[in-house]
């Protein structure tokens, strides 16, 4: 990376000389676009040279498994283990879901990710008026532990590792994988896997918040605390960029927002008197693998860095573990197009590319027919397909970081760093993430870059293929799953079942032990725990706590 | 005396919280000179109807991606037709089957808008269909 003096003016003069024949050839004939963009909005450069890429090597990239990370948190990466491929999965009822983990098992996923249904995901019951129509649609219909015992049956946990996109009411349904590992006879300290938990992400761009931010700050603390202490394999939170930049944010602002909100979660933990290395390497990451594939792949390479910097530099934190920026990711959903679906099949593969070149440690690739309805089992195979084909076909996972080096990559690489932190910077002075959500600034910018996106469309600046070029008719596409509608009756009978045989006087006592510990300041985990144990539903628990603690209420801006 | 610009309520019905097709959609609207509402988050039925009551909207563009639009649309529309206020033109957008569209329009939402519709297509659509008032 490191060029003399000589031969970087030397570099510069003959750089010079070819500016001077592309302005003749532009003079003749022009280049498709005036100024190119990349799908996450960064303007390309024609040409990238060693004049783009300064810089010490040590410091910018050193080697992977150590500080800054840029080539991978790991010594021997995808040549030590592969990439865990894990696929989003979930809907209907418990034993629905079941059976498709079962499946996915069966067929080399390696590890499991629960997709939950939205009542689930906001903390009600299938019988409560909220939910009507929503029971089993996103996701699987979660009521209480006798669901998640079927959820989970026959499926050994201290073998397999299981992510659960959960947020507000995360503390509860990991209570409930904790209930049925220890009806396994699995102890806590054998548990792997990642609960989201990230509720600053939820208030700007997902949108399953339940308490205000307060509550919400010291649920998150509670569980790094207790997890520390009873799960330390378990990630208890996933800081999730995936959202913010499907919700149409820029490739540096997703880095930025995520690190930012990331930033508020450490900082919380410190105020809540945690010392930073207890918790700091349990913390996750989620990012979107998007289609501009070699802007994705600097995108996690400065993703690394830059965390790996904040955490060392400006959190001060001790242990390498605390600097190690891990992720999950999943291939772009809002890129799938409704139109010729089998292309979606290409772009998924694009995507799962430059999550792998970039270094993820898990992946979820979207299947082919995701604009259109839930995932088929037949789709949901193919996309899973794809990561096997990379993974043992393509050769790339092969070496480490194999596009490092690269000028565009590095020069792409040190703008999304430079960017990012710029940004995270501005937010700090606002007085920190909790602040812009507040405000609504980083709503705000989100929505702006989605607007612009859409502008760009449908002047045709960005071409879709099969959307707004190279169009066809076609016929309505057939063998869409469904989720069959009775399933809300289903879980409203389990639920009346569940609350005529247990035993309803313990449920009330350990809801207002719940409720004591809601308005003191101890960690809240154990006795979430013993109310899911006493077969308590999560609207109940949640209701308890709504009772509490209040709901957040969201500003509606345009 | 000049015309009435016209007045579409852009809503969220049920707990999805994929927002930015409405907002899209909305600004695209507010672009092409229509006042606009937006709802936020986590809207009933009835409270839908409601803002569509009390801002006296002629056309209510519903989007919606966690495949509720079957349960929450009609229902919709129902209210509207108890209350006598279905003059109002109503709409959908979002995640929805094909197959799921003439149901939908037979219970009177006048047209389903799936992903790839330029926003455009949509502004012409509601500019051409809703009822003028007075």
């Amino acid at each position: 990376m490191s060029y003399s003096k000589e031969e970087l003016s030397a570099i510069q003069q003959a750089m010079d000389k070819w500016q001077v024949s592309v302005d003749k050839t532009i003079a003749k004939q022009g280049e498709r676009k005036e100024t190119f963009y990349s799908s996450g909005f960064n303007e390309i450069d024609r040409l990238y040279t060693p004049l783009d890429t300064f810089g010490d090597y040590m410091e910018k990239l050193g080697f992977p498994g150590e500080y800054p990370f840029t080539r991978g948190p790991q010594p021997t990466m995808y040549r030590g283990k592969l990439w865990t491929m894990r696929m989003y999965a979930g809907f209907s009822t418990a034993e629905e879901s079941n059976k498709r983990y079962k499946y996915l098992l069966a067929n080399g996923s390696s590890g499991l990710s629960v997709a939950f249904d939205l009542p689930t995901q906001i903390g009600y019951d299938s019988d409560h008026p909220m939910s009507e129509g929503e029971v089993g649609k996103v996701g699987v219909a979660i009521d209480s532990l006798a669901d998640m015992e079927i959820l989970f049956d026959s499926i050994p946990l201290d073998k397999v590792s299981t992510s659960m996109t959960i947020n507000a009411p995360a503390a509860v349904l990991l209570a409930m994988y904790m209930a049925v590992a220890e009806q396994q006879g699995v102890p806590f300290d054998k548990l792997r896997g990642t609960i989201q938990n990230d509720i600053l992400k939820e208030y700007s761009a997902r949108g399953t918040y339940i308490f205000p931010v307060q509550p919400s700050m010291r649920l998150i603390t509670n569980i790094f605390e207790f997890c520390s202490e009873h799960v330390p394999q378990w990630n208890t939170i996933s800081i999730s960029g995936y959202h913010i930049r499907e919700a149409g944010s820029t490739a540096v602002d997703e880095i930025a927002f995520t690190f930012a909100n990331g930033m508020a979660y450490v900082k919380a933990a410190i105020k809540a008197g945690m010392d930073v290395d207890k918790f700091a390497g349990r913390l996750s990451f989620f990012l979107n693998a998007h289609n501009d594939l070699l802007e994705e792949v600097s995108k996690f390479r400065a993703a690394r860095r830059l965390w790996g910097y904040i955490m060392k530099e400006y959190f001060k934190a001790k242990d390498p573990r605390s600097w190690m920026f891990r992720t999950h990711s999943q291939t772009a959903g809002s890129m799938l197009t409704a139109q010729q679906v089998n292309n979606n099949i290409v772009r998924v593969c694009i995507q799962a590319l430059a999550a792998v070149l970039g270094g993820t440690q898990s992946l979820h690739t979207n299947s082919r027919d995701e604009a259109l309805a839930l995932p088929s089992e037949e789709s949901v195979m193919t996309a899973l397909r794809t990561q096997q084909v990379i993974a043992y076909e393509s050769g790339v996972a092969d070496t480490i970081d194999p596009l490092a080096g690269s000028y565009y990559i590095e020069a792409l690489t040190d703008k999304i760093y430079n960017e990012a932190w710029e940004k995270i910077q501005k937010i700090e002075e606002m007085g920190g993430a909790e602040k812009a959500i507040e405000i609504g600034y980083i709503q705000s910018e989100i929505q702006k870059a989605a607007y612009q996106w859409q502008k760009d469309v449908e002047s045709g600046e960005r071409i879709i293929v099969g959307v707004n070029k190279f169009q066809v008719q076609e016929p309505e596409p057939s063998g869409l799953l469904r989720v069959d509608p009775s399933v809300q009756k289903t879980q409203i009978d389990k639920l009346n079942e569940l609350k005529s045989k247990r035993d309803n006087a313990a449920v009330a006592a350990r809801l207002d032990e719940l409720r004591q510990a809601a308005r003191g300041d101890e960690n809240i985990m154990p006795y979430i725990l013993n109310a899911v144990k006493a077969y308590a539903t999560e609207g109940e628990i949640c209701g308890t706590l709504r009772e509490e603690w209040g709901e957040y209420v969201a500003a509606v801006s345009l | 005396m000049t015309q009435r610009r016209i007045r579409v309520l852009v809503a969220k019905p049920g707990l999805d919280g994929h927002d930015r097709g409405a907002k899209v959609i909305a600004q695209a609207f507010r672009d092409a000179g229509f006042e606009v509402i937006y709802t936020g988050l986590r809207q009933t039925p009835e409270s839908i109807v409601a803002t569509a009551e009390q801002e006296d909207v002629d056309c209510i563009a519903m989007s919606m991606l966690s495949g509720s639009h079957l349960t929450l649309m009609p229902k919709v529309t129902r209210l509207l037709k108890e209350k006598e206020m279905d003059d109002i033109l109503v709409i959908g957008g979002g995640v929805i089957p094909g197959e799921d569209i003439p149901l939908l329009k037979e219970a009177g939402i006048a047209e389903i808008f799936t992903p790839g519709t330029p926003t455009s297509t949509c502004v012409e659509y509601v500019k051409n269909n809703v009822t003028e008032k007075a």
